[in-house]
């Protein structure tokens, strides 16, 4: 379709909303936002007609691509390190994608604008696309890669275990809550515009130069649609910004998504870049390297700064303590460590890092061999069973942190640790951005305005609450992370499959007491918590390099 | 004196990552779950798994099966996540629905494509053919009117029942299956709007702008735009898919676009028109199959069907009447066309016998006329 006959047709199917008279849409989802004032901006325009054979053409090379793979062989030259990361990766994003399905009929209750409710309902249809296309990607994996235990419950997976959940809690921050602080400022202006940079484009590079050459097909084409989704976004924030009242809210908003989509998404995609690749080439980006230029560069300066012009406050702060936590404060290394110490009750293999790696770990984060390198070689001795028990449960020098209460990352910046009675519970969180999401922004008031929109922090969200006391062996076998003989386990600290003797049973995690850091908070006097903050806050956590198990 | 060159500073060769031949492919080693290759949270309607099914089941977790933490986020005054109570219709097991479409990614597009194509063939084949000089005055003026109007219950439809519907289901199965009825709508709407902007550029006497008014006030189409604007205020999803797909479209929109336009518009001259309605009638005959499969498992749910077919019944007494006005009002546009090969009473009769035919299978009856 020319140019010229797609501004008539759009300009033709603008026809097709009208005011109506006997009966108004069903507002479901409210927003504390006002729209009263805005005059109405226009997103990317997109018509149908043309929308579907594009996207059926890019599907096509998509599914191209995989048949080439298959008969190819990708995957004799897939490493494993990495294939086994995208067992936890790709069981939580396609509900992410799903979310923001669900999340435009939220957009398009708060926006009076017709133009932008027809770019919300591809962008619909578009995310429906995106979360089949990528559970297909991951049948494809259990169907050809060596190891197929893990993406078998992938799912499953996903809705019960602690990593699963860290990335839950950002898909239904798309659909829940107020409708503009969800659906927009929190999937579009935030998720979509900055974090879709790392985990679409960032991470892909990485599986190709690990010899998957399947996830930047799968994932390059469901980034070509996102710029029609920021596209989406940036018309209602123009929208917004057009009322003086909703200024106090997109602050809230922008410094809630902000930090909240650093803590979850640069905790799984940093660990996913840094530790599940094999290519240690020294004058290969690291994840900080990515994200100064995708995140900082490309969103910051060039996105979020500009829009300093109509009066908004950016959180320059927040930024550029996000920037501090990653390259200064190990926030990615801190995050991978934990996860490789809880290897017993993930669903994928975790293999120690070497020689190699922290070679590579030291040229890009000076001072990293210091705070890490103990630890990663004691996980290394550690990895079989026999004779000593998972690392998390051997002395090696390394507390097991608590929880985040609002982005449920482990509180691993450990001097950042706030400690805080809300709603008559004693929660731990990773930050004071963190604190004040749960205790200051998703609340009925703020700054003594009402929000009776804002959505609330529910549920059980420090996962090892519902796991306290428990043998682990008996936790492993509930979750399902058993493989199929009944008794090895789906997880292993190592990748080495040739010798059963190397493989961790459930025989070898009995006898296990599993605990809750947070009832353990809940039960302590007035001094012994602060005894234990204080404690908690001036432990560096760094394994001796004399330490011997 | 020519000024020194400047020299660029030494480039350190560019380092590619080296291929490594890992071996890990499928059947390379024997070890426990190595031959474990199919989703297994689930048990699938046959012996094996969809891709329909693999793509789509548990990816909207639900507490009542592996979801542990419960929903993260909540709303101001009530739970988050998916709640069961969004409908007054309950069910045994909502995980039961499975979409007879088998709807995931690559049918939506391919589906879609080809109607689009199909379409836009048909129109470019009915201009070069000089398709439309022969249609007479009175035709011209009956497509810019009504087939014109049609499009905007479409796209109303389209956007305000099932986008909103399809965030609203308990599982991702029904939420997909109304997600794609709503593109179906919306397409269709557009497919209409630009043939409309094809027959203002084609035939001079054709009012590209008529079908606004017309929609807006003309009286034989009001019935049809207060029942759309009604339908898009009900707050339960579950209703408004029911009102929409079982009782609406049926008695309005069946009857306006089998029972009228497909059988008379040949005689007026005019074979373009069906094909694109034609296309409606494939996307409504598809979001049927899914809706007769979803109201089914309701009405004959083991614990809660009586109780389903009662609540089903109630939303009949109250949409019924509302379509039957709304398709009665419609009736003096069958007397527009030159040729005039059907009678109302004839086509409301063929659409009402199809409505009573599909609320037959889920064990309710038609309301009494008044």
């Amino acid at each position: 379709m020319s140019r010229q006959s797609l501004s008539k047709a759009h300009e033709k199917i603008t026809e097709l909303s009208w005011e109506p008279t006997f009966a108004t849409p069903a507002t479901r989802f409210g927003t504390d936002y006002k729209f009263d004032k805005s005059p109405k901006k226009d997103p990317l325009k997109q018509i149908l007609r043309s929308y579907f054979p594009m996207e059926e053409e890019k599907d096509n090379r998509v599914f191209g691509a995989m048949d080439g793979a298959i008969r190819g062989n990708m995957f004799r030259q897939v490493q494993e390190r990495w294939m086994e990361w995208q067992k936890l990766f790709l069981s939580i994003i396609p509900f992410p994608e799903i979310s923001a399905a669900r999340a435009m009929p939220l957009a398009i209750d708060a926006v009076p604008n017709p133009q932008i409710h027809n770019g919300l309902a591809v962008q619909m249809i578009d995310e429906v696309r995106h979360s089949t296309i990528q559970m297909n990607l991951k049948r494809l994996y259990m169907n050809h890669y060596i190891d197929p235990a893990g993406f078998d419950i992938t799912e499953k997976g996903f809705a019960n275990n602690y990593a699963g959940t860290i990335g839950r809690q950002f898909g239904e921050g798309f659909i829940t809550g107020d409708a503009i602080t969800a659906a927009n400022v929190y999937l579009t202006l935030v998720a979509e515009t900055a974090f879709t940079n790392t985990l679409f484009v960032a991470m892909p590079s990485e599986a190709a130069a690990n010899g998957d050459y399947l996830l930047p097909t799968v994932f390059h084409s469901v980034q070509s649609d996102e710029s029609r989704h920021i596209s989406n976004g940036y018309s209602i924030l123009l929208m917004a910004l057009a009322d003086e009242d909703n200024r106090q809210l997109l602050e809230r908003d922008l410094r809630y998504a902000w930090w909240n989509n650093h803590c979850v998404v640069d905790a799984a995609i940093g660990t996913f870049i840094e530790y599940g690749t094999k290519d240690r080439r020294k004058d290969r980006d690291s994840y900080a390297e990515m994200w100064r230029r995708w995140i900082y560069d490309d969103y910051y300066r060039s996105y979020l700064m500009p829009l300093e012009k109509y009066g908004l406050v950016i959180p320059h702060d927040l930024v550029e303590e996000a920037w501090d936590r990653i390259y200064n404060k190990h926030y990615v290394h801190r995050v991978a460590q934990f996860f490789a110490t809880g290897w017993p009750v993930n669903y994928w293999r975790i293999d120690a890092m070497t020689d190699k790696d922290f070679e590579w770990f030291e040229h890009k984060y000076p001072g990293w061999y210091d705070q890490f390198g103990a630890w990663w070689e004691a996980y290394s001795r550690l990895a079989y069973p026999g004779k000593n028990k998972p690392i998390a449960f051997e002395n090696v020098g390394y507390e097991y942190p608590h929880r985040c209460w609002t982005c449920m990352v482990p509180a691993l910046i450990r001097e950042d640790l706030v400690v805080e009675k809300v709603d008559n519970q004693w929660r731990t969180y990773c930050s004071e951005t963190c604190y004040w999401t749960d205790a200051v922004a998703f609340r009925p008031e703020y700054q003594g305005r009402e929000t009776p929109s804002m959505g609330r922090l529910t549920g059980d969200r420090e996962w090892e609450t519902l796991h306290h006391g428990r043998d682990l062996a008996d936790i492993i076998s509930d979750l399902g992370y058993v493989r199929d003989d009944g008794k090895t386990l789906i997880p292993q600290p190592h990748l080495d499959l040739s010798d059963p003797k190397k493989l961790w049973t459930l025989d070898d995690v009995r006898g296990i007491e599993f605990g809750s850091p947070n009832v353990t908070l809940n039960n302590m006097t007035e001094s012994e918590r602060e005894a234990f903050a204080s404690s908690y806050r001036s432990n560096p956590n760094r394994t001796p390099s004399t330490a011997k198990v | 004196m020519n000024a020194p060159v400047k020299q660029a500073p030494a480039k350190a060769p560019q380092s590619f990552p080296k291929p490594e031949f890992t071996g890990a492919e499928a059947g390379m080693q024997t070890f426990p779950s190595s031959t474990s290759r199919s989703y297994n949270y689930f048990k699938p309607q046959k012996m094996r798994a969809t891709v329909y099914e693999d793509v789509t089941i548990d990816v909207q977790p639900d507490p009542e099966r592996h979801l542990s933490q419960g929903w993260l986020y909540g709303f101001a005054k009530s739970p988050g996540g998916y709640p069961q109570d969004w409908t007054v219709l309950k069910s045994g097991n909502w995980h039961a629905f499975l979409d007879p479409n088998e709807e995931w990614e690559q049918t939506i597009y391919r589906n879609n494509s080809n109607i689009v194509r199909q379409i836009e063939l048909n129109l470019q084949n009915a201009k070069e053919a000089g398709a439309y000089a022969h249609w007479s005055p009175t035709w011209i003026r009956f497509v810019a009117d009504n087939v014109g109007a049609w499009m905007h219950a479409e796209h109303g439809l389209g956007m305000h029942v099932f986008v909103s519907a399809q965030r609203s289901a308990p599982t991702n199965m029904i939420n997909n299956a109304v997600c794609v009825n709503s593109v179906h709508r919306l397409r269709f709407a557009q497919d209409l709007a630009l043939y409309n902007l094809d027959l203002s550029e084609s035939i001079e006497a054709f009012d590209g702008k008529a079908h606004k008014d017309v929609w807006k006030s003309s009286p034989f189409w009001q019935g049809v735009r207060e029942n759309v604007e009604r339908l898009t205020a009900i707050g339960d999803w579950a209703e408004a898919i029911f009102a929409t797909n079982v009782v609406f479209e049926p008695l309005v929109g069946v009857l306006f676009r089998s029972d009228l336009l497909m059988q008379i518009a040949a005689r007026n001259g005019d074979y373009i028109t069906p094909t694109l309605i034609g296309a409606g009638e494939n996307d409504y005959n598809r979001d049927l199959r899914y809706t007769r499969a979803l109201f089914s498992l309701l009405a004959n749910d083991a614990e809660y069907g009586e109780a389903n077919r009662a609540v089903m019944q109630s939303w009949l007494d109250k949409w019924v009447p509302v379509s039957r006005h709304a398709a009665v009002e419609l009736q003096p546009i069958w007397s527009q066309p030159s040729e005039r090969t059907i009678t109302f009473a004839e086509s409301f009769a063929a659409a009402t016998a199809d409505f009573n035919t599909l609320i037959a299978d889920f064990g309710l009856t038609s309301p009494k006329e008044k």
